[in-house]
């Protein structure tokens, strides 16, 4: 309580009722968020220290030699660039897919009044709500049906498609707002639609466009069940199926390796996140369902 | 939204209704890719998924090659069988406890918590938050995994206070699961909650204030009247995510020990890909599916009906 007392001191000379009560109130919330705040740390804190203790186990302990032992071991093309490699194709192809779809479909919708719009946008937001895990074994199946196992561009285009329904939801809401006086005077110069899309809406709303590309990269990026399940050949697994070959024949985990694996993978995305919180504020990715 | 009149009024006036009924129907053109990919990858499987569970499809064997139609049998056997019912009631559990209690109040307190707090704190505990939310959902379930293990750093900590752990991924599967999806997942409500608390008038708030409303008062009944369809499609959305969370239990549990934390997207998998019975997987998926649909119509109920 004394260090309550002393920053009411330091607040004011005379701290009245009311501005001591806000005061404690300040400083009651800004502890429990700190409580909070560690909670949430603590479980990032083994990843933090074992990827720079060679002898790491699952214990969280200040490491003996630290080093970047683990880092060196990691950075080799088998275990760390050909799965960066196949992360960043399927992401890519995913978001590049999902983007060309979603500015197709989002621009009729977004311009041209239709009776068509309203029941197709509702059944979209329908469409987000399937549990993409539970079409999984089913999705296997019809793989199986039509060969499609193991095909890179055959598991690019599904994972598009399960981020396809939000993204064109987002890609929607962004395009509603780029004002239409432009694109009337290019069509009364008798531009037809998808120039007057091409020349003045897309670049009007390139920051909404980037915001969609990384959510969706965000997405593909860290979805591990997809590739799992969709692709067989070593060569062809990302990052997130990758990470199991820390995992030896026998039980033997290689603790540290698997910490600094995790660590350079993560990275990617914590960045592009950062880029797009900074751009249009932290809540980007609920854009497109919240507003509605 | 749509073309003024004035200008569609002049490009078409030249035109027999068919003429302007087939330019209006190839203005929609674009959207079909859309419909391509949606029908072929989303509404193909769903369907197949439906049909799949009333045969004895497997992965393997004469029933690979040529599947027999079994009527209800599949989902008679989710009746006898006794994991299924188990199942069902520990993806509820895991579903109540870990997003309508544990994120969704959780969410909602840091968000408050944030209205009342300095700058620097909040933004600080909203980046440690977010953090764990947009990590790659493997690592984040090695971490958890590694946080409650034997060695891990939850029995570190009791350690400190004399307390003896446990290993909770056996001995409380359930608990340690949820807890992890708590963390990993309430990034998402407190950035909705931020959004709509930031909404909430200040005036409204500070009248009652003057009135005397003392701080829950406030919340019951001023603040969360207002911001009741965020928490509704809050509510539905984290609902929705949770029930389909597959890789962090995997990880952590695979389901056990003897199938104490198995939800349905476990179970769907374990059946269909480990024991080969995609008939019974896809029976399960398509209860999974069904309960996912009953919950989108009423979240697009929930938006139709916020929108004027």
């Amino acid at each position: 309580m004394t260090s309550l007392r002393r920053a009411a001191l330091l607040a004011g000379k005379r701290p009245t009722a009311v501005g001591r009560g806000r005061l404690r109130v300040r400083l009651a919330a800004n502890a429990a968020l700190a409580v909070i705040g560690v909670c949430f740390v603590l479980p990032l804190a083994w990843l933090l220290l074992a990827s720079v203790d060679p002898h790491a186990g699952y214990e969280t302990r200040w490491p003996l030699s630290p080093s970047f032992a683990n880092f060196a071991a990691v950075l080799t093309p088998g275990l760390l660039f050909q799965p960066l490699a196949n992360s960043f194709l399927l992401s890519a192809g995913t978001a590049v897919v999902n983007l060309a779809a979603a500015v197709l479909a989002a621009y009729p919708l977004s311009r041209y009044q239709s009776r068509f719009n309203k029941p197709f946008l509702y059944a979209i937001l329908f469409g987000t709500s399937l549990p993409v895990t539970a079409i999984m074994v089913p999705v296997y199946g019809l793989f199986v049906q039509l060969q499609l196992l193991d095909s890179m561009p055959a598991t690019i285009f599904f994972m598009a498609t399960t981020t396809l329904p939000m993204a064109i939801w987002m890609t929607k809401n962004f395009m509603d707002s780029v004002p239409l006086e432009l694109e009337e005077a290019a069509w009364m110069d008798g531009a037809s639609g998808l120039a007057t899309l091409r020349r003045i809406v897309l670049p009007l709303m390139r920051q909404g466009l980037g915001v969609v590309f990384i959510f969706v990269f965000i997405q593909a990026w860290g979805n591990f069940f997809v590739p799992f399940i969709l692709l067989l050949s070593n060569s062809k697994q990302p990052a997130a199926v990758s990470v199991f070959s820390f995992f030896g024949q026998h039980g033997a985990i290689a603790y540290g390796e698997l910490a600094a694996f995790s660590i350079l993978y993560s990275v990617p995305v914590l960045i592009l996140y950062t880029v797009v919180a900074r751009g249009s504020g932290s809540a980007f990715a609920l854009s497109g369902a919240m507003k509605g | 939204m749509a073309v003024p009149d004035s200008l569609s009024r002049s490009s078409l006036r030249r035109r027999t209704p068919i003429q302007r009924t087939l330019r209006r129907r190839l203005r929609l053109l674009p959207v079909v890719p859309s419909i391509v990919l949606l029908g072929f990858f989303m509404l193909a499987p769903v369907a197949w998924s439906f049909y799949a569970s009333f045969t004895n499809a497997a992965l393997s064997g004469q029933a690979a090659l040529n599947p027999q139609w079994v009527g209800l049998d599949n989902y008679a056997r989710m009746l006898t069988d006794s994991v299924f019912p188990l199942s069902a009631w520990l993806t509820m559990v895991f579903v109540i406890a870990s997003a309508i209690l544990g994120q969704n109040a959780l969410g909602l307190g840091i968000a408050l918590l944030m209205t009342r707090s300095g700058g620097a704190t909040a933004s600080l505990v909203g980046t440690v938050v977010v953090a764990s939310w947009i990590l790659p959902e493997i690592v984040a379930a090695f971490a958890a995994y590694a946080y409650f293990s034997q060695d891990g750093t939850l029995n570190q900590l009791l350690g400190l206070f004399g307390v003896q752990g446990t290993n909770w991924l056996y001995a409380f599967p359930m608990a340690a699961v949820v807890l992890a999806n708590v963390w990993r997942g309430t990034a998402f409500s407190m950035l909705v909650y931020r959004a709509a608390l930031s909404q909430v008038p200040r005036d409204i708030s500070e009248a009652a204030l003057m009135d005397g409303a003392r701080g829950w008062q406030r919340l019951a009944f001023i603040t969360l009247p207002i911001i009741r369809g965020s928490i509704a499609t809050n509510l539905m959305l984290i609902t929705l995510q949770t029930l389909a969370v597959f890789t962090l239990i995997w990880v952590m549990t695979g389901g056990g020990p003897s199938n104490a934390s198995t939800t349905l997207p476990v179970l769907a998998y374990q059946e269909a890909f480990k024991l080969g019975d995609i008939g019974y997987g896809t029976a399960i998926a398509s209860v999974l599916i069904l309960i996912g649909m009953v919950f989108g119509a009423v979240y697009v109920r929930l938006i139709r009906g916020a929108k004027p």
